[in-house]
């Protein structure tokens, strides 16, 4: 699955941290929430393998915008979250 | 006596000796590299900022590739992670973080600022930015202005290219890469005279 510029896409709900021991650069504010591709940044190693030294497949990794208020309701609606999330934990809503 | 007890001099002495033996990292490369660390600084990072304030041409080249834009200007990037540079305008104003670790644009700002890596920077950033900005440096982000926080959190680094201030209309590259500071480019202020 592969995502473009202005794609909807929801960060998965997934805690794999609590099963085994994990190297995640997705931030916890973020899963489960829904954002939009700005743009893809290119490929890079999975670093979920390089931290263990496994064998690593390379993933495409995009720029992707989250609304502030999607995540802390408080926030001012037109305030925005940028993170860069590789494609495996992004899922169409 | 264990390895985080050893002299850390004698550690390095050591360890060095022993890549160079192993035929892993030569001597001219470790010298190389010292003097790629030394000569990165916000000095760096100041001088694509004023030369993207009066070159249209390189400013769209760097908000496209921030590390070819940057080895344009001689600052070396061999080695060191992609570049983006996000653009700030009268409408939108720009912050990294890096909430995870401390994630640093290091070849174009050089070290981070101490408070960079601190937990209540990370998570005020995210969190509280206006608040933060506001409290700290007393940048104030006007309510008519969108506060993008970028999160730093993977491959790339990422600097902010602040708006040109007022006031600085015929200046040369020179004089304007000496308004620019470190926090300029991570966005907790903004550049003024």
């Amino acid at each position: 699955m592969s995502f473009a510029a202005g794609d909807r896409v929801r960060v998965k709900d997934a805690w794999p941290e609590r099963t085994a021991p994990a190297h995640i650069r997705t931030p916890y504010y973020v899963r489960g929430i829904e954002g939009e591709v700005v743009r893809c940044l290119g490929a890079f190693p999975n670093p979920e393998d390089l931290a263990f030294r496994r064998p690593a497949d390379t993933l495409p990794l995009y720029h992707v915008r989250f609304d502030k208020g999607a995540i802390w309701p408080e926030a001012r609606p037109d305030d925005h979250i940028l993170v860069e999330i590789y494609e495996h934990w992004l899922e169409r809503p | 006596m264990t390895l985080l007890e050893t002299d850390s001099d004698r550690l390095l002495v050591a360890v060095r000796a022993l890549l160079e033996k192993k035929g892993l990292v030569t001597t001219a490369e470790v010298t190389e590299r010292m003097a790629v660390t030394d000569q990165a600084s916000p000095g760096q990072g100041a001088r694509m900022v004023a030369k993207a304030w009066v070159d249209p041409a390189y400013r769209a080249r760097m908000l496209e590739d921030g590390a070819k834009a940057a080895e344009e200007l001689g600052i070396p990037m061999r080695g060191m992670p992609p570049l983006g540079v996000l653009e700030s305008s009268p409408e939108v104003h720009n912050l990294v973080v890096c909430t995870l670790c401390s994630c640093y644009p290091r070849a174009v700002l050089g070290y981070p600022p101490f408070w960079y890596k601190s937990a209540s920077f990370r998570a005020r950033a995210i969190r509280d930015p206006r608040e933060l900005l506001a409290a700290e440096w007393k940048t104030v982000v006007p309510d008519a202005v969108r506060l993008v926080v970028v999160d730093s959190t993977a491959d790339y680094r990422w600097m902010v290219l602040p708006v040109r201030p007022a006031g600085t209309e015929g200046w040369d590259e020179e004089r304007l890469a000496s308004i620019v500071r470190e926090g300029d480019m991570i966005g907790v202020t903004v550049p003024s005279i």
